[in-house]
């Protein structure tokens, strides 16, 4: 298996370049939201383990919440950001982007502080990686091959059954299942489809995980006599910082979310970023250090075959600590409209949303961390908007798939793959066609 | 003692006549109905017209009325009367942005030929200030029109359009029975509040329908909240927040479109694909619906009853059922319109409790591809309220080529909701026009889609039937038999509000 990893470079932008780096972005768009897949900075489906990527300007309109806690207005720099999500290593990725679209990428960050012609691409792109506080994927080793292979498979299949249809009716499910199998094979020996095996699994990385996979708990067995105590007392804490902190949920500006609006609803996937600042004081800051630390842990080894909880509409998510944790970044890749994204998420895991989200400013109301918060859905919604960023460039690498689609498609493989199903199998099987 | 009482919950009463009676009854004994989509020529006429107008309440009165006029206004509408500015920042976004707007029209398949500059009315230039509405019983319209719309009405309004409807004997064009489910308003606000609902419901929070009220979420749904004055005196007090008048309480959102329905296209495609034959054509037809033309379900009736579909054996026969019967969609297609219209699932499905509910809550437990797939139903339903026009065309006689001047005819569809995004949007874009529905891909609603192409979704005119245990059969090609002609989001205030709107005689 190739394991997925993520990159993003985040770096201060020149203001006094920053007109020029919005219209370097603005033109690898076809239009608002739809980038141009072969513009000429960066050649996207060029890069064959990329699945998601995304430019944008971290120019956060919440910059000044912390008034309401008397805290000053913070100056952090206006950021350039530069991320996604490939197939094996994101070194190799970068060198890989570095010797492939050296002009584009020296262009655009030329306009980021420190930058020069003679800047060393890969050293600088390397030494600007910012990492993820916690990560989702949607399929653990899902690969983008695998992706574009799988799709072909069910065309392939979907035409056979077409041209077939007279031939299939009234036949058993695992008739069906061995005559279509015999078909693929024929494909595949023809050259008309591929179906490429796994590439081994990088030793370095599943020893890596197994110990993670052990040692967090082990680690959190060990110390669970004080963390048992200092969860005690920073929950008391944090109940009274519930009954006080100060919602900022006021409707977003019609115009603002209209510009947002502008980008969304092109393919059947959307992007969404957003950010914003961490409520003050440790018992926060902690509460959100080691909740993004155990969703990153979930997200590592148990939600790793297409559900985030009971969410199936998710393709990639991360959240980014940003200047020494006093701001957070949540960036993710989903299907759907964001009115649809987000009933999915106060359904389904309003729990989660609370514990992730409700510790950064403005947040509505929650109770003991996981209730209330998000349940009051205009709020939750006028709050998630007000502190989404618009996505400069967006690209995925497979429009058109939903990851609904993917699972089908995987599930199609899996199925076509054993020789032989006993019949309760061969009937979900030939369902899914 | 009552059970509000009992509970010591003290919820507002509803006042019924300050609620337009349109929420609340359906007006089928009033068979003749037309639509007048005005703007506002002059306020001081348009106030005087709407502050003399016999606009209907939900008040019962017996014996009951022979007509019925309501009123709703649009955005523009509400500015053009004078409305202030921060009045109006209250309404919610959709509302104020209209129906027509860019990314708004992608959401709502309002695409291609169904796109807004290719509408009658209701997008830029032609946007209605008011929609009033005409009901009456049969014979009695034309004499009630005129009479409402005199003098004064001629000096307040011109008029946009005129939509007149027709009575199919409660047909939809293509020949279906039609309003048969309707969610059923919770008027007592009685019902259940608990998160985590798994018994699929019909009856639904007074608040997804009338503004002022609790929703399904618990909580009270955007609409202007004002400081008390002279002019505000009459409107009622927010419930939530006492010190402050409601504009919108016993108000809410209308939408309204007008759909065009190619009847002749539909049967012709149908009988087509059925080989000519008319009894597969009905098979056919009925798979696309959901229903039979009659309006059984195609699914089987449960046993045990479901919460507001009613008791009489014709409501049981026609809505005591859910698609969890189903589950491999070789019943009732998937990709059904009523399927896809109204799932009737729950929160959790599998109606799990305890230790399962909460390992199927953390995403563990069974996986199999189609669980979950979709929102719960109780937080996206509508009420409908809309009316056909053009004259009626069987099926059979649907089959002959269409005569020069063939009339127009469809639905002018209109729905009543108190969240346009979270109800009739997301019902439209997440349920309707979305080719992923359901697990689906490739289609999207078998009626209502445009067949528009989608980037890396070319085909999206299929229609897939299950087969048990076979491969599924596939109609493909589907052209488009609906086309959007026009529409626009209305605010149908409450009685006290529309007084508030007109103001005092100056």
């Amino acid at each position: 298996m190739t394991p997925q990893s993520s990159f993003m470079i985040l770096a201060p932008i020149d203001p006094q370049r920053e007109a020029e780096l919005r219209r370097l972005l603005a033109s690898m768009n076809d239009a608002p939201g739809r980038v141009n897949a072969n513009n000429r900075l960066i050649p996207f489906p060029r890069f064959d383990t990329l699945h998601v990527a995304r430019w944008l300007i971290l120019d956060d309109k919440t910059i000044d919440d912390g008034r309401v806690y008397g805290m000053p207005r913070p100056t952090y720099p206006l950021y350039l950001t530069f991320l996604g999500d490939v197939d094996g290593g994101a070194d190799a990725f970068l060198e890989e982007l570095a010797a492939r679209a050296p002009v584009g990428l020296l262009a655009l960050f030329s306009c980021c502080k420190g930058f020069t012609p003679e800047t060393d691409l890969v050293a600088w792109m390397k030494k600007h990686t910012i990492p993820s506080a916690a990560g989702y994927v949607n399929w653990r080793g899902r690969t983008v091959r695998r992706v574009r292979e799988e799709a072909a498979l069910r065309e392939a299949l979907e035409q056979h059954v077409q041209s077939r249809a007279r031939d299939l009716e009234r036949v058993p499910p695992r008739e069906i299942h061995a005559t279509l199998r015999q078909l693929v094979h024929v494909d595949i020996a023809a050259g008309r489809l591929t179906l490429s095996a796994e590439g081994p699994t990088p030793f370095k990385w599943w020893f890596g995980n197994l110990l993670h996979l052990i040692g967090v708990p082990l680690l959190l067995l060990l110390a669970s006599p004080l963390l048992i105590v200092v969860a005690a007392i920073g929950l008391v804490r944090l109940r009274r910082l519930e009954k006080t902190d100060p919602e900022l949920c006021a409707r977003v500006d019609q115009a603002y979310s209209a510009g947002l609006a502008l980008l969304e609803d092109h393919d059947v996937s959307n992007q969404f970023s957003a950010m914003g600042s961490l409520k003050p004081g440790l018992v926060r800051l902690w509460t959100t250090i080691f909740v993004l630390w155990a969703l990153d842990y979930g997200a590592r080894h148990l939600y790793t075959r297409g559900r985030l909880a009971r969410v199936r509409t998710i393709h990639f998510a991360r959240w980014v600590f940003l200047d020494g944790r006093k701001r957070i970044l949540f960036l993710s890749n989903y299907d759907g409209s964001l009115e649809s994204y987000m009933d999915d998420f106060i359904n389904k895991v309003g729990f989660g949303l609370n514990l992730v989200f409700s510790n950064g400013i403005g947040y509505p109301r929650t109770k003991w961390l996981i209730l209330d918060g998000c349940k009051d859905e205009r709020k939750f919604k006028e709050f998630l908007r007000r502190h989404q960023l618009p996505t400069e460039v967006w690209y995925k690498a497979y429009p058109g798939l939903t990851a609904v689609d993917l699972e089908r498609n995987a599930r199609i493989r899996q199925g076509l793959d054993s020789s032989s199903l006993n019949d309760r199998e061969a009937r979900e099987w030939v369902a899914l066609l | 003692m009552s059970t509000q009482e009992l509970f010591g919950v003290t919820r507002g009463e509803v006042d019924y006549g300050d609620v337009q009676g349109l929420v609340r009854f359906g007006y089928k004994r009033m068979s003749e109905a037309s639509y007048a989509l005005v703007r506002v020529k002059s306020v001081a006429a348009a106030r005087s017209w709407l502050r003399s107008a016999p606009i209907s309440s939900a008040a019962t009165i017996d014996p009951p009325p022979s007509t019925a006029m309501h009123v709703a206004f649009t955005a523009t509408g509400l500015e053009a009367l004078g409305v202030s500015a921060s009045v109006l920042a209250g309404f919610s976004s959709e509302f104020l942005t209209g129906m027509t707007e860019a990314s708004r029209s992608r959401r709502l398949g309002d695409v291609g030929s169904n796109a807004p500059p290719h509408w009658e009315w209701g997008s830029s230039g032609s946007v209605p200030h008011l929609l009033v509405m005409f009901f009456a019983e049969p014979g009695r319209l034309d004499a009630f029109v005129q009479r409402s719309t005199g003098d004064v009405w001629n000096d307040a309004f011109d008029t946009l359009r005129r939509l007149s409807t027709g009575d199919l004997g409660g047909l939809e064009p293509f020949g279906f029975a039609d309003g048969i489910s309707q969610p059923a308003i919770d008027w007592p606000q009685q019902r259940e509040r608990s998160d985590g609902h798994i018994a699929y419901s019909n009856v639904v929070a007074l608040g997804e329908f009338l503004l002022g009220y609790r929703n399904e979420y618990d909580k009270y749904t955007d609409r202007p909240l004002i400081d008390a004055d002279a002019a505000s005196a009459g409107l009622a007090a927010a419930e939530d927040a006492p010190e402050k008048k409601d504009v919108g309480r016993n108000g809410t959102y209308l939408v309204m479109r007008q759909l065009r329905q190619d009847v002749r296209s539909f049967w012709q495609f149908i009988s087509r694909h059925a080989g000519a034959d008319p009894a597969a054509a009905d098979t056919l037809a009925a798979a696309m619906v959901g229903r039979t033309r009659a309006g059984d379900p195609l699914v089987p009736i449960q046993d045990h009853a479901i919460p507001g579909i009613g008791s009489q054996p014709d409501q049981i026969r026609r809505n005591q059922f859910t698609f969890d019967q189903d589950p491999a969609g070789v019943g009732c297609p998937f990709g059904a319109h009523v399927r896809r219209s109204n799932p009737r699932n729950t929160d959790y499905p599998g109606r799990q409790t305890g230790l399962r509910r909460l390992i199927a809550a953390l995403g563990f437990g069974r996986n199999r591809f189609r669980d979950d797939l979709m929102s719960s139903v109780r937080f996206h339903r509508i009420l409908r309220r809309g009316r056909e026009y053009g004259p009626a065309l069987s099926p059979s006689d649907a089959l002959a080529p269409a005569p020069p001047n063939d009339p127009e005819r469809g639905l002018h569809f209109i729905c009543v909701n108190a969240n346009i995004s979270r109800q009739f949007e997301f019902l439209q874009n997440g349920w309707m026009m979305n080719t992923k529905f359901s697990g689906l891909t490739g289609e999207s609603d078998p009626l209502l889609g445009n067949r528009e192409a989608l980037p890396g979704c070319p085909v999206t005119g299929d229609f897939i039937m299950q087969e048990d245990g076979g491969v599924r059969r596939r109609v493909s090609g589907l052209p488009q038999f609906v086309t959007v002609r026009g529409g626009a989001y209305f605010f149908l205030p409450s009685l006290r509000a529309l007084r508030y709107f007109a103001g005092t005689q100056r």
